[in-house]
């Protein structure tokens, strides 16, 4: 008995760490190609340890991808900040002032977050072009900010029906309208909420790929995740650059998620698990 | 005059929501309304001049049965197999995950990290490391050599051989085949549940399409006037590989929050009457789990039905071999000024996407009604 338990915890962790070192497998390769100066990288060599380690690639990967690191940054931060505010003010509107048909406006609201984005991206390219937004910053903003609104209203939506109808009601016998419910009842327990809608906008448009490239290709605003399939898109580059490229562009989401990983998750589970 | 405050609240709160609905209104549904439309024209290049003349339909019937979208109906079965061993390998990757570490193990924080640390990262990001790690002479294939053995030599990427084929002219047939099945488990399943009526009446139906397909009625229907192959395409193998190592740990993530939502009570009551840990995983958790492999698919699938970074980044973007809607409307559209038959793309990629999303959401709205009363 004692015996058929010790081999099952053997048989689990066993599992574990080979799953465990086939999912380290890209990391490992990023690390050890990006510390490789071109003279080394061969195929033959692939999996080796690099001799001597050379930091040289992230300077010139630093050099090469410091703009494109830094239209993210511009892209990200404001339109994070913006759909999570709009996302908290209508998920408190869809579950403290419901109305006839909210339901299904959130329902219509929530389908935009599932559709290809293939589907609007002709229109949404021609709009950006007359409105003068095309290939810009300030363009992408819009975008990110307008299709990121279903995620956050739903986040915010199901976290505000956690808190009880009566603390609104007090609010309400107090005095306080709608916003003065929101600023003084609402807002300052909002606090967990933003923290998750905020993680996961800026992970989803740090990351984001199908909208840079079609808005902003070719116009010196790109983010970086264009700049890196550019590079690592051409057949005769030196691996280590975009290696090195790739663990910059890497490391802003990564940090976020190996620090606040809780709340990471929960907005991860917040897009699977019901409406 | 309280209700007249109230009234004013209820305005405000409106009036707070209106923006976003509005922009949602133009932006999702206004653009797929014009995207649609576009679909129906001959709408070719970029001049500000260019006139739209409607065609209708030409545009589908192009890309179903024109000589020369072939590359279309082959990126519908590359996205066929794709989501059906994407969603395999990461239902069973996740569920695997997620079992080990219920097991009370040492480190779960730790190996929970690993297992979901791909799902932080960008598609283009890793995305660039498998395309390395692909390399026919290098990376995957030289594992061997570092124990002494013989490198693989499998194509992975630049493999174009196709297997598992089959005739464009026989999808009705398949079509009838998979109808057939579905018929008769959902009959089996009344019959179970002693709803006889039902039962028979898909029985029927089964029985119907079966005789159809006996009597050569699928054959008549010629979709093209020649037998053009499709398949599996092998350079495929490796992007699902690197999708499922991103999104596994996702549907971990979601098989996790289910098992801890299980009441310890009931594993309890279940040791106390004599059952092993197995039987409890069989009787009790996995049945429990079956919502989240639900929820799991519908996520997975839509995402998969929309790929494109990965592929863009680990092949090309105009690359035939692992064409998929995705990629192929992005170079229709936008390197080849092709916009009406970009759009028609989009639209059956939206089609595919709301088959998928629309029952989960009707039905989620429904359970949420039945919970509110």
């Amino acid at each position: 008995m004692n015996n058929n338990r010790f081999t099952n915890r053997l048989f689990t962790y066993t599992l574990l760490i080979f799953f465990m070192a086939i999912f380290l497998i890209p990391a490992y390769m990023v690390i050890i190609t990006s510390l490789k100066s071109p003279a080394q990288i061969s195929l033959a060599t692939a999996w080796d340890l690099p001799n001597p380690w050379n930091f040289e690639s992230f300077e010139v990967a630093w050099k090469a991808f410091a703009p494109f690191l830094l239209n993210s940054v511009y892209l990200v931060i404001p339109a994070t900040l913006l759909s999570s505010l709009l996302g908290s003010l209508n998920g408190y509107v869809l579950s403290k002032w419901k109305f006839k048909g909210s339901n299904i406006l959130f329902q219509l609201m929530l389908f935009g977050m599932f559709i290809p984005y293939q589907s609007i991206l002709i229109p949404l390219f021609q709009f950006l072009h007359q409105i003068g937004l095309y290939g810009n910053i300030p363009g992408l903003i819009v975008v990110h900010v307008v299709y990121g609104l279903p995620i956050t209203t739903l986040i915010f939506r199901n976290y505000y029906t956690e808190v009880p109808t009566e603390m609104i009601e007090a609010g309400s016998i107090d005095g306080a309208g709608f916003f003065g419910v929101y600023r003084h009842i609402v807002f300052p327990i909002s606090l967990p909420g933003f923290v998750v809608v905020i993680i996961w906008q800026f992970t989803q448009i740090w990351n984001e790929f199908l909208f840079a490239i079609t808005l902003t290709s070719g116009t010196g605003n790109e983010p970086i995740t264009v700049a890196i399939s550019n590079l690592a898109g051409g057949e005769a580059v030196n691996w280590n650059l975009p290696m090195a490229g790739s663990i910059l562009a890497a490391l802003p989401t990564l940090l976020v998620y190996l620090l606040l990983g809780r709340y990471f998750i929960r907005g991860l589970l917040a897009g699977s698990v019901k409406g | 005059m309280v209700g007249l405050k109230f009234n004013r609240d209820r305005l405000a709160a409106i009036v707070t929501l209106l923006p976003s609905v509005i922009l949602l209104a133009i932006f999702v549904y206004g653009f797929i309304f014009q995207t649609s439309y576009s679909s129906l024209t001959d709408w070719q290049g970029i001049a500000e001049t260019q006139v739209k003349n409607f065609i209708g339909l030409e545009n589908y019937k192009q890309l179903f049965t024109g000589l020369l979208d072939v590359r279309f109906r082959q990126s519908l079965v590359n996205t066929f197999f794709f989501t059906l061993f994407f969603i395999i390998g990461c239902i069973s990757l996740g569920l695997l995950f997620a079992v080990l570490l219920d097991q009370n193990i040492r480190f779960e924080g730790f190996f929970r990290l690993i297992f979901l640390y791909p799902m932080s990262l960008s598609f283009i990001v890793s995305g660039t490391v498998w395309r390395w790690l692909f390399n026919p002479m290098g990376g995957i294939n030289r594992l061997p050599t570092l124990i002494n053995l013989e490198p693989i030599t499998i194509k992975w990427l630049t493999d174009r051989s196709q297997v598992w084929q089959f005739s464009w002219l026989e999808l009705p047939k398949i079509f009838g085949l998979i109808l057939i099945i579905v018929m008769v488990i959902l009959a089996l399943r009344y019959k179970n549940q002693d709803k006889q009526w039902k039962a028979w009446l898909l029985a029927g139906i089964g029985a119907v399409t079966a005789i159809w397909i006996v009597t050569g009625g699928a054959d008549k229907i010629q979709i093209l006037s020649y037998p053009e192959k499709h398949g599996f395409n092998l350079a495929m193998v490796g992007i699902i590989i690197a999708a499922t190592w991103q999104m596994a740990g996702y549907v971990m993530a979601m098989y996790l929050a289910g098992i801890r939502g299980i009441p310890e009570e009931l594993r309890e009551a279940a040791r106390v009457d004599g059952a092993s840990e197995i039987e409890i995983y069989r009787q009790i958790i996995l049945p429990m789990l079956k919502p989240i492999t639900l929820s799991a698919m519908i996520v997975l699938g839509h995402i998969s039905l929309k790929i494109f970074d990965l592929i863009f980044v680990m092949t090309g973007p105009d690359n035939s071999s692992t064409d998929v809607p995705g990629t192929l409307m992005f170079v229709t559209s936008f390197r080849g000024n092709e916009f009406a038959k970009g759009a028609a793309i989009a639209t059956v990629m939206l089609i595919m996407v709301a088959m998928v999303i629309v029952p989960y959401l009707v039905n989620t709205l429904r359970s949420e009604k039945n919970y509110e009363q």
